[in-house]
């Protein structure tokens, strides 16, 4: 008696085991399912990152009344998908069309996952910085939805007016009885993500730039002026005014902007919405060049994708470049997450917010961030070596090793 | 719980005859009521029912493998539930599969990645990278124009029908290029139909998808003027193409520079030079990855102080916490000591919290200038616990302590507990003095029960992924190594860089690190088991 009951428990377990296993398999495999089964009715798998699935599902049903053609939405963690897709791809298993940053180019494309999209006349419509940020080597691979830059925040109650320099901003933010007046987030392996701006004010770009976009074999990042940038970037370290500190992480500085104690942070639309929640005055200025030359931060152009192995790339194409592309989409897509959209019609409708415009005007200098694979070597040892000359290292020597050691890798 | 009653019967009575061993079974059988027998059917039914289902969703997509598999196992789990016996395969089959399933699935497939290149660049098949490369090839003509098209379809064959913006219309083929035609029917300036041919509807354009991305209609006699080509079965553009397959010597040639591409056998074309062309595909390098491992000299270098810092880590994690543990459970097993059950209590909590909460909350508190440590206990001082290469494995072993003593707390007051009181006793009465009745007594005595528990935590620690990863991220980093690691970093953290971190991943290395780490732990452990049963036969 004893020995049946626990029997049946076990069978019990693999009859759960076995309906969950299979229900994450069916619910996984189902959309390709259903394109192979029935010929007449094709659908399209689109992965959206999990904030913009209600974003979407207007155009999507839009497009499959228009067409008949079932636009299957899938959220997904935006910390895995690119991965999810360069896995699934191959394997016939991945969506049709994935949602994605453009400097995810250079990876894809090495690993033969995206195709290459037509936007035909239509490329003319969008901001000239976004259809930079989608072509790789020459051809575009993406559909552009949103440009984001970072900007300097300013919280306008303590400091009135825009800093016209770098050394400005500290002296209004010390004038307003601040010890740290100015805030960008670090963190012990450095972030040139966010000192760039600094960088090309000295006249440093990581690559120079060619006919088809960034060139790898040219690496201007050793350059004089890179070596000026690190001397001054040693001055306002640990051993100097302490203006950048490595020990400043992305929640550190968001909490002294938060708090007050610091009038001025470098970020991005992303953290405008918490300064604005804690009833913070936000302004948003351009980026304070410590030179007479601009200070240009890297440009992040959000899109979509086509898969390289997409069974409907006819379907694909039109509902991204004939639908996404369209401006109601676009601001539907700018509405979920608050960034500037790709479209010049869109974009135009959106800076009616100041916030939005203020970042728009940081993002007319703006640079797109290198996609391609040499720009993984450069990350690799950017950081570290930035984070050693804020803690103090010769700038000089710190910076020429960084340079040949990129190069060294790059090859 | 029936295996003893079970012993306990053939102990105390004579063993049954047969005849009595048939009568038993007939009983027992009668005596399984009917509703646990619908019981048994339901549940069966259930799993019979999702094996069904599975087993069309798997023919629909032609997975015939896993079918098979999924037939066999079905079949295999009904014979052992309807069969009066099998008794222990009714307790074992359940956990055999989820074994199987979860681990050994997941072994058996990181074996087999690290014996190929797959990674960046070596993503899918052959035919996938060759598709990819060519698609990528095609550069659109310069300033050339947009061309209005309808697809039609002749005898089975697909054309375009292409309105050229000056208003010629022209047909042509993938056989055929380009030529003008005078017959076509226009509606509003646009080219829709010619007699002979079916135009397509967009419906039918998106079900014919694969031919249409095939087809490529060459704009005049020269191939140098390139192709119309369309995606979305409406307008076309003209493409050249940068390289050209040839199936036969498979090779690839750069129609520009005049380079040959070809295949040998490293899972990319390359050229003369060494130059390859991404993306590549997947080949089977054999033990390649393994001699990288071991070889290569941008790998070796950190390998070797990261494979020294995994042994110093896991050894002296156990022993920090071991001693720690069975000094506490010492002192408060001292009858002496007054509110021990309350003190235990909090001795426990840190086991408590979640360890990956803790190991957050730490690194917070180690900040160098924002820290609870450095701003509150020592008065704002800058020490750099967590970014100076060897106070930062200092800390690491701090905090493993904090979350690891109170395990070895539990254990070894339970092992004290179980040692009898008259051992002890009888030693004092002989004239041992307490260190030398620790030391010579309980000490053995608790390392023969405890030995299992330190290889096991040994082996725990020897992977704590979490720990490392939550509390410095294997910083502070080593800024002359090749590979993004740090001086903190054990080897499944480094593991995990290689595979998972910056634009180029290597599967197949990281498979053969994992493989190699699973041997390490495997010979360890297998050797100190050996000698825990050396122990056991001393006493």
């Amino acid at each position: 008696m004893m020995v049946k009951k626990k029997g049946l428990v076990g069978l019990g377990a693999v009859a759960l085991t076995a309906a969950v296993v299979l229900s994450g398999c069916s619910a996984s495999t189902g959309g390709s399912d259903d394109t192979k089964a029935s010929g007449s009715t094709s659908s399209l798998t689109v992965w959206v990152d999990s904030e913009r699935v209600d974003a979407l599902k207007g155009a999507a049903a839009e497009y499959s009344e228009k067409t008949g053609i079932d636009v299957k939405l899938v959220g997904k963690d935006t910390s895995t998908i690119k991965d999810d897709f360069i896995q699934q791809v191959p394997t016939g298993k991945g969506p049709d069309i994935v949602m994605g940053a453009h400097d995810w180019l250079g990876e894809l494309s090495t690993n033969g996952v995206v195709a290459p999209l037509e936007l035909g006349d239509a490329a003319a419509d969008y901001l000239p910085v976004a259809i930079d940020a989608s072509t790789y080597e020459g051809t575009t691979y993406l559909l552009p939805y949103a440009v984001e830059n970072i900007a300097m925040l300013r919280n306008a109650d303590l400091v009135a007016e825009p800093a016209t320099s770098f050394d400005d901003m500290i002296a209004k933010g010390k004038a307003a009885g601040l010890t740290q007046p100015f805030v960008v987030q670090q963190g012990a392996e450095g972030d040139p993500y966010h000192l760039y701006p600094f960088q090309t004010a000295f006249g440093a770009p990581v690559f120079g730039s060619g006919a088809e976009g960034y060139d790898p074999t040219d690496l201007q990042l050793g350059n004089a002026g890179g070596e000026q940038f690190a001397t001054w970037l040693g001055s306002q370290g640990k051993n100097g005014t302490g203006a950048f500190n490595t020990d400043i992480d992305g929640d550190i500085a968001k909490q002294a902007f938060l708090d007050g104690t610091a009038a001025f942070w470098l970020t991005g639309p992303w953290n405008v919405g918490a300064a604005t929640d804690a009833g913070i005055n936000v302004a948003i200025d351009p980026i304070p060049s410590p030179t007479d030359q601009a200070a240009q931060p890297f440009a992040g152009v959000k899109g979509f994708f086509m898969s390289a192995e997409s069974k409907n790339k006819v379907a694909a194409t039109d509902f991204l470049v004939n639908y996404i592309g369209t401006e109601a989409v676009q601001l539907e897509l700018f509405k979920a997450g608050n960034v500037l959209p790709a479209l010049t019609a869109a974009a135009e409708a959106a800076s009616e917010d100041p916030i939005i415009k203020g970042f728009e005007t940081v993002g007319a200098d703006a640079v797109p961030m290198p996609a391609i694979p040499a720009m993984g070597s450069v990350w690799q040892y950017w950081g570290i070596a930035e984070a050693a000359i804020i803690n103090g290292a010769d700038p000089v020597t710190t910076w020429q090793k960084l340079a040949s050691d990129v190069q060294a890798a790059i090859k | 719980m029936s295996t003893i009653t079970d012993d306990v019967e053939a102990g105390s009575t004579p063993p049954p005859t047969r005849n009595q061993k048939r009568a038993a079974r007939v009983a027992e059988a009668a005596s399984v009521g009917t509703k646990m027998l619908l019981l048994k059917i339901v549940l069966l039914g259930v799993v019979d029912a999702i094996a069904l289902y599975a087993l069309f969703v798997l023919v629909g997509h032609e997975q015939w493998l896993v079918a098979a598999i999924v037939v066999v196992v079905t079949a295999l789990f009904n014979w052992i539930y309807f069969s009066p016996r099998k008794l222990p395969a009714k307790y074992l089959a359940p956990g055999v599969l989820f074994l199987v399933v979860f681990q050994i699935f997941t072994l058996v497939y990181t074996g087999y990645v690290a014996f190929t290149n797959y990674g960046t660049g070596h993503n899918g098949t052959q035919e996938q990278a060759i598709d990819s490369l060519m698609s990528s090839a095609l550069v659109r003509v310069p300033d050339s124009a947009t061309y209005d098209v309808t697809v039609i379809d002749e005898a089975g064959q697909l054309g375009l029908l292409v309105t050229a913006p000056d208003g010629t219309v022209s047909v042509g083929n993938n056989e055929t290029p380009l030529h003008e035609v005078s017959d076509a029917t226009v509606e509003g300036g646009l080219a829709v139909a010619i007699p002979n041919a079916t135009s397509l509807d967009f419906a039918q354009v998106i079900e014919r998808t694969d031919e249409i991305t095939e087809l490529s209609v060459p704009f005049s006699e020269d191939p140098n003027d390139g192709a119309l080509r369309t995606q979305d079965g409406r307008s076309a553009y003209l493409y050249t193409s940068s390289l050209e397959y040839d199936e036969a010597a498979d090779t690839m040639t750069d129609t520009e520079t005049g380079i040959v591409y070809s295949n040998t056998g490293t899972g990319a074309f390359t050229a003369e030079d060494g130059s390859e062309l991404l993306p590549g595909w997947q080949v089977n390098v054999g033990f390649d990855n393994f001699v990288r491992a071991f070889t290569d000299s941008s790998i070796r270098g950190p390998l070797i102080y990261v494979t020294i810092w995994t042994f110093v880590f896991a050894i002296l994690s156990v022993a920090t916490t071991f001693f720690l543990g069975l000094f506490l459970a010492i002192v408060f097993n001292d009858p002496r000591m007054k509110g021990r059950k309350y003190y235990r209590v909090i001795m426990i909590l840190p086991y408590a919290f979640p360890a990956f909460l803790t190991a957050l909350v730490w690194s917070g508190m180690m900040n160098e200038s924002f820290g609870f440590i450095n701003q509150v206990i020592f008065g704002g001082a800058e020490i750099p616990w967590l970014t100076d290469p060897t106070l930062a494995k200092v800390s690491i072993l701090i905090v493993n302590l904090w979350l690891g003593f109170p395990y070895m707390f539990l254990v070894c007051t339970g092992a004290l507990q179980a040692i009898p009181e008259d051992i002890t006793e009888a030693a004092t009465v002989d004239g041992a003095r307490p260190w030398a009745i620790f030391r010579l007594i309980k000490l053995p005595l608790l390392l023969v029960t405890l030995t299992p528990l330190l290889i096991a935590s040994f082996a725990f620690n020897f992977n704590n992924f979490n720990l490392i990863y939550l509390l410095t991220n294997g910083g502070p980093r080593d800024a002359n190594a090749p590979i993004p690691v740090g001086f903190t970093d054990i080897l499944i953290s480094m593991v995990y860089k290689v595979a998972f971190t910056g634009q180029t991943r290597d599967y197949g290395l990281a498979s053969a690190f994992a493989i190699i780490i699973f041997i390490i732990v495997a010979v360890i452990a297998i050797v100190s088991f050996r000698k825990t049963k050396a122990l056991e036969d001393l006493n």
